[in-house]
């Protein structure tokens, strides 16, 4: 089986992979999943500071069932095997952890000239966060 | 201090208002609507007020900085921007921590998931593969349909007009299920809201 040039995009980051895919699932090889800060240990699947048991199925020669590992790490994923993508975005609890702690999200934006900023950078300041749209 | 964020797919969408406004305040462009996910966003305009120490003092609320909108929002801009000096002037302390938990509204299993359709749909579009896109783009919207950062947000990038026919449509058939286009923090929305 080759592998497949593939694009997943980790909560924003678009990260070039290559992968199998077989019966309409997408396998991940041990070099696909250290892009993707995944590592395989005895505890399981690891991301971060996070490790879940791997449960049958989701490991096999041909790597990592895609599918299967986001679920155990509880992170949503949008696949489209027609586009070679897919994006896998933040888990529920990592949103709601950050917002119930009430420290307001960071974030680096540019403005119209193309400049920087970030929320922290107004530390000392009182804010008002307004987000708008032209639509 | 003002921070303005538009969630705009591109900052020329955004250019004639910024240029309109002259601000001094930041005035930024999150082209991936990167805000929208960060803090559970689910419409515009959205505010949030922030103290010196980087905490929430007053979670997500809807509100206008004038009047102009009024008839068709039902939103009075006054009383907000009255709490809104009164907090910036050190007159009021905002909300405490419990009651910003109690009016925050945070997402759901199935609203991440709509998020991760929308962000498929986002690299796609910023990709050319727009036909590919709005696929994501719909599937996004059916599993979040509550969320207009998605819902309308998306309609330029599925060469719909936002404020044409098929949106007027959307807002006419949300109402007529019962549900509000906005969703101000009851202390905002006082008497004229719901």
């Amino acid at each position: 089986m080759s592998e497949q040039p593939f694009v997943i995009i980790d909560d924003g980051r678009p990260i070039e992979v290559s992968i199998h895919v077989d019966a309409g699932r997408v396998y991940v090889p041990a070099s696909a999943a250290s892009a993707l800060g995944w590592a395989l240990k005895p505890e399981g699947l690891c991301w971060g500071d996070v490790c879940v048991p791997l449960p049958p199925g989701m490991l096999e020669a041909r790597g990592l069932d895609l599918a299967r590992a986001a679920d155990a790490l509880c992170r949503p994923l949008a696949v489209d095997l027609g586009e070679a993508a897919a994006y896998l975005g933040a888990s529920v609890d990592e949103r709601c952890r950050a917002l119930a702690s009430l420290d307001a999200p960071d974030f680096t934006l540019p403005d119209l000239a193309g400049r920087l900023h970030s929320l922290r950078d107004q530390r000392g300041r009182k804010v008002m966060l307004v987000a708008y749209a032209s639509w | 201090m003002v921070i303005a964020v538009a969630l705009d797919k591109d900052p020329e969408d955004a250019r004639p208002w910024i240029e309109a406004a002259h601000p001094t305040h930041p005035s930024l462009i999150d082209t991936e609507f990167r805000l929208a996910d960060l803090y559970h966003m689910v419409n515009v305009p959205t505010i949030l007020w922030i103290d010196e120490q980087g905490r929430i003092i007053r979670p997500n609320d809807v509100a206008f900085g004038d009047d102009r909108f009024r008839r068709v929002t039902g939103l009075d801009s006054v009383r907000h921007l009255a709490m809104l000096r009164a907090w910036v002037r050190g007159d009021s302390p905002g909300l405490t921590a419990p009651q910003v938990r109690a009016w925050q509204r945070l997402p759901t299993t199935t609203e991440q998931r709509a998020r991760a359709e929308f962000g498929l749909a986002k690299w796609l579009f910023d990709q050319g593969r727009t036909e590919a896109a709005g696929r994501h783009f719909v599937l996004a919207g059916e599993l979040a349909p509550h969320d207009f950062t998605i819902r309308r947000g998306s309609m330029r990038m599925q060469g719909l007009d936002p404020m044409g026919p098929e949106f007027r449509q959307m807002s006419k058939d949300w109402a007529a299920a019962g549900h509000r286009y906005y969703l101000p923090l009851p202390d905002t929305a006082g008497q004229n809201g719901e």
